[in-house]
C-alpha cells in the first residue's frame, strides 16, 4: 500500500487519495481504501463525523469545533503509515440479494443479451455467478456501485436516461453493476429486480449494504419475488 | 394541541433543522437548513432549543392558519408577512424579532433582497428526527414532513411549549439580524484546488443559472475548459466547486450528493457558504481566493457573530 496524497476537501474534511483518480477502476486500490476506512472507524476518534470511501479515495469529515484540521492531518498520516505496515486483510461481510431477472423485472434483459451476443439465460447465469464488492455508495442513499462484473457483460449506458426506474432494479452501467434503492431517474440498463428494501431510513441500519461488503445475487422466480415482497 | 394548517404552501417550503452527520458513507446527504445560523437565531428568539425544526421558505412563503396563539420569528432575507384576525384587520408582522400572534391567519408573501427566510415557531415543528435530523431530505424522500415540500392542507403540529395568551399581535420594538447586507455585496471566498484552471474562478464574475436548487448553484459565465480526462467518482461536500464538461462551474450546497465524478476546483469556505442561500437566478457574484488557515479564522468569526446576536436577543428580552 502506498502512502497517499492528502487534499483539503472542505473546512471540515480531508480527502485522501490512495491511487490514481482516473479509470480503469483498480480493485486493489479500492480494497486498500476500505481497509483504511475500517481502521479509522475502529479507532473512532471523537472528532470523526463522517467517513466516505470511494473508488480510489476516502473523505474524512471532522468536527472543526472539536479539533484543528492540522491535528486531524497528522493523525491521518500516522494512521496511513500504520495500516501500510500491518496490512492485515479483514474479511468483509457477504450479503446475498435475491433477484428476479428479465420480463417486467428487467425490461432491458433481452436487448442487452442480444447486444452481447448471448442468450438471456447465459447473461443471467454469468451475472449471478460473480462475487461483487461494494466499491462505494453514492448517487442516492443506499445506491451501491458494485465492482466485479464479468467484463463480457459490460454495456454502455442508455443515450437518454429513463425518467423513472423502479425501486429495487438491478442494472448494468459500463463495467459496473448496481441497484436502484428507490424509484428515480437513471441511465443504467435494467436486467432484474430485488424485492428486498435496499435503503430504509427507519431501520437501525438504514442501508442493506456498506462500502466494502461482498455481494452475491441469488436467482429467484416470480412467485418467490411476490412472497419476499409481501414479507418486506 | 396547536396545529398549523397549510392554506397555501409557498414556492418551495421545507421543514428544516441542523444537518445529518454519520451517514455520508451510505449516500445520505448532510442536508439541513442552507444557513444553520439563521435557524439557531430564529429558534433562540422564540425560546426553542436550537435544533428544533423550522420552515425554510424560498422565494415566497406559505399561508398558515392556527386556532390558538403562537409565537414566531422570521430570520434571513426580509419577507412580507401579514397577520389576519378574521375580522378584516391586517397587521404587518415584522422580521427579526419574536412576534406573538392570537388565533388567526399568517400570510407570508414575497421575499425581498435575497431568496430564503427561516420561520421558527415556539415549540418547534413536531416531526420525528430521521437519521439524526428533523430536516427534509428531498432526494431521499425522508425526514421533515414525509420527505417533501409543503402542500395545501398539510397539518404541522407543534411540540411542547408554554401556554400563550394574547388577543392581539404583539412584538417588541427591537430587532436583531445576521448578514443584513445583500449576499453578493462582498466576494465569496474560496480555497482553490490544485487544478490549474481554479485560479481563473476569481478572475471573472459569475451569474446564477435558473437551474439552481438546494443541491447546487449552477454558475454561468466564461467557459473554463480543462483537458478532457475521465475521472473516477470521488467524495464531494457542501461547498465543493465542480466543473462539468460544459465548463460552467457548480457550487454544491447542503443537499449535495456524497460523491461526484467531475473535477473539483476547490470549495467555498464555511463562513461564506450560507450566504449563497440568498442568491437568485440572474444574480452575479465574484470569488476571492483564501487559504485554509484564513478560512478557519473566518469560520470562527462568523460563529462569534452568531454568539453576539444571541446575546443581543437575550439582553433585549430581559430588558423587556
Amino acid at each position: 500500500m502506498t502512502a497517499g496524497r492528502r487534499e483539503r476537501l472542505a473546512d471540515d474534511a480531508w480527502l485522501l487519495h490512495l491511487g490514481a483518480d482516473t479509470p480503469p477502476i483498480d480493485d486493489a486500490t479500492n480494497a486498500c481504501v476500505h481497509q483504511v476506512a475500517r481502521s479509522i472507524r475502529e479507532a473512532a476518534p471523537d472528532w470523526l463525523r463522517d467517513l466516505v470511501p470511494a473508488y480510489a479515495s476516502l473523505a474524512v469529515f471532522f468536527d472543526p469545533d472539536a479539533v484543528d484540521a492540522s491535528t486531524v492531518a497528522r493523525w491521518l498520516d500516522a494512521k496511513l503509515a500504520d495500516v501500510s505496515a500491518t496490512s492485515v486483510d479483514t474479511p468483509s461481510r457477504c450479503i446475498e440479494i435475491p433477484v428476479a431477472y428479465g420480463g417486467a423485472f428487467g425490461e432491458d434483459l433481452d436487448a442487452c443479451a442480444s447486444e452481447l451476443g448471448m442468450s438471456p439465460d447465459a447473461l443471467i447465469e454469468r451475472h449471478a455467478a460473480a462475487t461483487y464488492t461494494v466499491a462505494m455508495i453514492g448517487f442516492a442513499p443506499g445506491f451501491p456501485y458494485l465492482s466485479g462484473l464479468d467484463p463480457a457483460l459490460a454495456l454502455p449506458r442508455l443515450a437518454t436516461p429513463r425518467t423513472r426506474v423502479p425501486a429495487g432494479s438491478v442494472a448494468i452501467g459500463g463495467a459496473q453493476t448496481g441497484l436502484y434503492p428507490r424509484e428515480s431517474p437513471g441511465g443504467w440498463r435494467l436486467i432484474g429486480r430485488t424485492p428486498i428494501r435496499m435503503f430504509d431510513p427507519k431501520r437501525t441500519s438504514p442501508s442493506l449494504l456498506s462500502p466494502g461488503d461482498c455481494v452475491r445475487f441469488v436467482v429467484i422466480d416470480t412467485d418467490k419475488f411476490a412472497q419476499l415482497e409481501r414479507e418486506a | 394541541m396547536t396545529v398549523l394548517r397549510v392554506i397555501a404552501p409557498g414556492a418551495a417550503t421545507t421543514v428544516q433543522a441542523s444537518g445529518r452527520n454519520g451517514w455520508r458513507h451510505v449516500g445520505v446527504a448532510r442536508g439541513g437548513a442552507l444557513d444553520p445560523a439563521q435557524v439557531v437565531l430564529a429558534n433562540h428568539m422564540v425560546g426553542n432549543a436550537h435544533d428544533l425544526a423550522v420552515l425554510e421558505i424560498a422565494l415566497s412563503g406559505p399561508t398558515l392558519t392556527f386556532e390558538s396563539a403562537i409565537r414566531i420569528a422570521l430570520c434571513g432575507a426580509s419577507i412580507d408577512a401579514a397577520f389576519d384576525t378574521g375580522n378584516g384587520m391586517q397587521h404587518i408582522v415584522p422580521n427579526g424579532r419574536p412576534v406573538t400572534l392570537p388565533a388567526g391567519r399568517l400570510k407570508l408573501g414575497a421575499i425581498r433582497h435575497g431568496l430564503r427566510t427561516w420561520l421558527a415557531i415556539a415549540g418547534g415543528i413536531d416531526v420525528p428526527p430521521v437519521l439524526g435530523s428533523r430536516g427534509t431530505d428531498l432526494r431521499g424522500g425522508f425526514g421533515g414532513l414525509q420527505g417533501r415540500v409543503l402542500r395545501v392542507d398539510d397539518a404541522l403540529r407543534l411540540g411542547q411549549r408554554s401556554r400563550l395568551d394574547t388577543d392581539a399581535p404583539r412584538h417588541p420594538p427591537w430587532w436583531v439580524s445576521l448578514d443584513a447586507e445583500p449576499a453578493n455585496a462582498r466576494p465569496f471566498r474560496i480555497v482553490p484546488s490544485q487544478e490549474a484552471v481554479a485560479t481563473r474562478l476569481s478572475q471573472h464574475a459569475w451569474r446564477i443559472d435558473p437551474r439552481s436548487d438546494r443541491q447546487g448553484l449552477r454558475l454561468s459565465g466564461e467557459s473554463l475548459q480543462i483537458p478532457a480526462c475521465e475521472q473516477l467518482s470521488a467524495p464531494v461536500a457542501p461547498g465543493t466547486i465542480q466543473l462539468p464538461p460544459d465548463g460552467q462551474p457548480i457550487v454544491l450546497l447542503a443537499d449535495a450528493q456524497t460523491v461526484g465524478g467531475y473535477p473539483r476546483l476547490g470549495f467555498v469556505i464555511a463562513a461564506d457558504l450560507p450566504r449563497m442561500a440568498q442568491l437568485r437566478a440572474g444574480d452575479t457574484l465574484r470569488f476571492e481566493p483564501v487559504d485554509a488557515i484564513e478560512a478557519e479564522q473566518l469560520r470562527r468569526r462568523r460563529k462569534s457573530e452568531l454568539a453576539r446576536a444571541l446575546l443581543a436577543v437575550d439582553a433585549r428580552v430581559q430588558s423587556g
